[in-house]
């Protein structure tokens, strides 16, 4: 990190008055600078300031594990895009031009993200889109075809647009259009934290609910003071691990299926309700509402139940290890899976991707690891990576990932420590400050950064989604990729739709 | 009598077929899997249905499902299933056989287009390239059974008797290898395709009749069991040995053919399917394999 970031810890709150505000062309310099000097932009956004639009970018050094913050004022409607430089931004700031109707100068591939209307009365950027309708990059040629999937598909998932430039089976290009989850909870957040906010949080990308309520969670506990118990930390770890078992044994299962081999396909099938059911033993819900609060959780595990969990999640585990080790020992499998939908290392580092998209390139990023949180400080889980970028690859991830997990959650079983599960939240925000919360959700980072206004309320609430970064990664892995493979391949990164549309 | 017979052999229980697969891979699964006569029950289903039909569409776009019935039970009456002698055999009949088949698709792949859909124009391009490799060796595998049997007609070629296995039982081995290869692919099943999938950019054959519903769609799955049970029988004519009693011929045949489901069953539950650019090249090797029994019995 250089000397224009405010650097803090995750979770580790700031007054926002200690937060640089350069002018823009020492913001630009700062995140390019940064993201050269191998820091990730892990959240970048605006907000409006009473006189203009006040640019905010959160950088992530992952070997120091701090979090560098720096903002810039934007008086006029347009400012000079960090697109061409630092591609990893690209996505953001598309939003940023599409809330607040601000241009980005210079943005290679400029489009609404989630055609939604400008926040700001008076400044659109896009006029008044409705979902999908924009322009598609298209290859011109005689035998060039368009292909055009969704937005409602064949099967049941959920809302996106695709757009393949093909030659016969072969695709040139592939372009990803959604928004149509778009619900509007970032804005519905200004000026809370109200009732309704943990719900939101419990359904901005509903597979995530674990991962998104505690990064919620930790950042009002850091903006308010409050210790979280050590019972309720390991347990809210214990069912971050739980949603990833489940997650990544529904996606080998789904993987399998998808090339046909139905012997994997059934039993992981199977397997992943096991999972949600563990999920359900510990709050009541097979995807873990109700259950992560801020100052704790609303459920203590009962020492008599610990016995039968334990029991059910080995018998669980070794289901899912010998019916998806099949994957592993059947040819036709492998040769699917193998130079499938490849993402080389370093397109990888310059989109951001994050997640077990990016281990399976090779790069060693896992929230756990590198910004540990909560129980994560007190116990280690391996980094699992692998190294072709591949869908074997992406699968292999989380079959590795899968077993770390399964026996952290089997070791903190045997030693929760005796304390409370929740802690009250004294009194209201911290005012006029900033925080950036990470955790690692099964799919990758899940970044909050919460800003708060004079009174203590939101004045702005930004959530990054890890399929925020890594949606671009689908379109480059089908580059020159067969069309036949693009189910397998979507699967193999399995991204929120809702996640990113919030 | 046995003509009749024979129709309502195939007419009759050509979607069992479908069961017994579904249900093999269910057990292989470990699962109980739907009713063995899950197939029936569909069908009842979509002939009370209303058809869809998109305003772009011609009469073209049900005379695909037309001929997908039609086909298969005509070239049904050219395998001698039951007795003897085939319903319809003369001299030559066996080029008749292969192109009834591309008939239908011919009506498939014209039906599917007339939709206007870029899925299903990709759908045609893969049937009937696929199609195309898939003919030789069907072809080579009839060509090497002529000169076995020294006749140019299903009826005496499909009969083989015990003198014929002792003498070229090398060359039958390998035509009923390849012509099993031919049948995955001609009926649209693992490691060609997969007839579970709901992912149309993977599909071949399912994503053609994916704007049909109703009685339409109900004709297309039917017509596809038939099919499926056209191309067992014709495997199971060379396998089987003929006893010349039509009652008892037609219970072996159909003995044979539920075997050679289960046979499909247990494929599709231990391997993937295909890399679709890997798909020509087990046909070819199909029609290699085909081909070199053409070379045994030339000797």
């Amino acid at each position: 990190m250089n000397g224009t970031l405010l650097t803090r810890r995750n979770a580790e709150p700031a007054p926002l008055a200690d937060v640089p505000l350069v002018p823009l062309a020492g913001f630009r310099t700062a995140v390019i600078n940064a993201v050269r000097n191998d820091c990730r932009v892990v959240s970048y956004f605006a907000r409006m300031v009473e006189d203009g639009i006040e640019l905010v970018a959160v950088l992530a050094d992952d070997t120091r594990s701090e979090l560098g913050f720096v903002r810039s004022r934007v008086t006029e409607d347009r400012f000079e895009s960090l697109t061409p430089e630092c591609p990893q931004v690209q996505l953001f700031e598309r939003e940023i031009a599409e809330q607040y109707g601000i241009e980005p100068v210079g943005h290679p591939w400029l489009k609404p993200v989630r055609f939604q209307q400008s926040w700001r009365p008076g400044h659109q950027h896009f006029g008044e889109p409705l979902p999908g309708v924009t322009d598609f990059f298209r290859v011109e040629g005689d035998e060039v075809h368009e292909v055009a999937v969704g937005p409602v598909h064949a099967g049941v998932i959920e809302p996106g647009h695709f757009r393949f430039q093909c030659h016969g089976e072969h695709v040139f290009h592939l372009e990803i259009a959604l928004g149509y989850q778009h619900r509007g909870i970032e804005r519905a957040l200004i000026g809370g934290p109200s009732a309704k906010t943990i719900h939101y949080m419990e359904t901005a990308s509903g597979d995530s609910t674990i991962g998104h309520t505690l990064a919620y969670a930790q950042a009002i506990e850091a903006l308010t003071g409050t210790r979280v118990p050590a019972r309720a930390q390991v347990l809210r770890g214990i069912a971050l691990e739980l949603e990833r078992l489940a997650n990544h044994t529904g996606d080998l299962g789904a993987l399998s299926g998808d090339v046909a081999y139905l012997p994997a396909a059934a039993s992981c099938g199977r397997t992943r309700g096991d999972y949600l059911n563990l999920t359900a033993e510990l709050c009541g819900s097979r995807f873990g509402r109700g259950f992560v609060r801020p100052g704790g959780v609303q459920f203590d595990l009962p020492t008599d139940r610990i016995a039968t969990l334990t029991e059910r999640l080995q018998a669980a585990t070794r289901d899912t290890v010998e019916s998806a080790g099949l994957l592993w020992t059947t040819p036709s499998v492998i040769e699917r899976f193998e130079n499938t939908g490849t993402v080389e290392a370093n397109t990888c580092d310059e989109i951001g991707m994050v997640g077990v998209a990016a281990r399976a390139c090779g790069r060693s990023i896992d929230v756990r690891h590198d910004f540990p949180f909560g129980v994560y400080r007190f116990v280690h889980i391996p980094v699992m990576t692998a190294h072709h970028g591949d869908v074997n690859s992406r699968a292999f991830v989380r079959w590795l990932e899968l077993q770390r997990s399964a026996d952290f959650v089997a070791r903190q079983l045997r030693t929760l420590p005796a304390t409370p599960v929740r802690m009250d939240v004294a009194g209201s925000l911290a005012p006029d400050a900033i925080v950036a919360s990470l955790t690692e959700g099964w799919r990758g980072e899940i970044c909050h950064v919460a800003i708060t206004d004079a009174e203590g309320r939101f004045a702005r609430y930004k959530i990054t989604d890890p399929s925020f970064h890594n949606w671009l990664g689908v379109a480059l892995a089908l580059r020159n990729g067969q069309i036949s493979d693009f189910p397998l391949c979507n699967k193999s990164f399995n991204l929120s739709y809702c996640g990113h549309d919030l | 009598m046995t003509a009749v017979l024979q129709l309502l052999l195939v007419v009759l229980t050509a979607p069992l077929l479908l069961g017994v697969i579904t249900r093999t891979k269910a057990i292989v699964a470990g699962r109980s899997g739907p009713p063995l006569l899950q197939a029936y029950y569909d069908l009842g289903k979509l002939l009370r249905k209303d058809t869809v039909l998109s305003s772009t569409t011609t009469w073209v776009f049900l005379a695909g499902p037309a001929m997908a019935v039609v086909v298969p039970l005509l070239a049904s009456l050219l395998l001698p299933l039951a007795g003897p002698r085939a319903p319809l055999a003369f001299t030559g009949d066996l080029i008749l056989f292969v192109y009834l088949f591309a008939l239908s698709r011919f009506f498939t792949t014209v039906a599917a287009l007339d939709t206007g859909s870029a899925f299903e124009g990709m759908g045609v391009a893969r049937e009937v390239t696929f199609a195309a490799l898939a003919e030789p060796a069907l072809f080579f595998g009839l060509l090497a059974l002529a000169r076995i049997s020294g006749s140019l007609s299903l009826s005496q070629l499909l009969t083989v008797d015990g003198n014929s296995w002792h003498r070229a039982s090398a060359a039958l081995v390998l035509i009923i290898a390849s012509w099993f290869i031919v049948l995955l692919a001609e009926n649209s099943r693992v490691p060609f395709d997969d007839p579970n999938t709901h992912l149309e950019l993977t599909m071949i054959h399912e994503v053609m009749v994916l704007d049909h519903s109703g009685p339409a769609f109900g004709l297309i799955l039917y017509g596809s069991a038939l099919k499926l049970f056209v191309f067992s029988a014709l495997i199971a004519d060379v396998a089987l040995p003929r006893t010349g009693n039509p009652l008892a011929d037609a219970a072996a045949t159909l003995g044979a053919v539920l075997g050679i489901c289960v046979v499909i069953g247990l494929v599709e539950s231990s391997m993937a399917r295909l890399r679709l650019v890997r798909v020509p090249q087990l046909l070819v090797a199909a029609s290699l394999v085909a081909g070199f029994a053409v070379v045994l019995v030339l000797r």
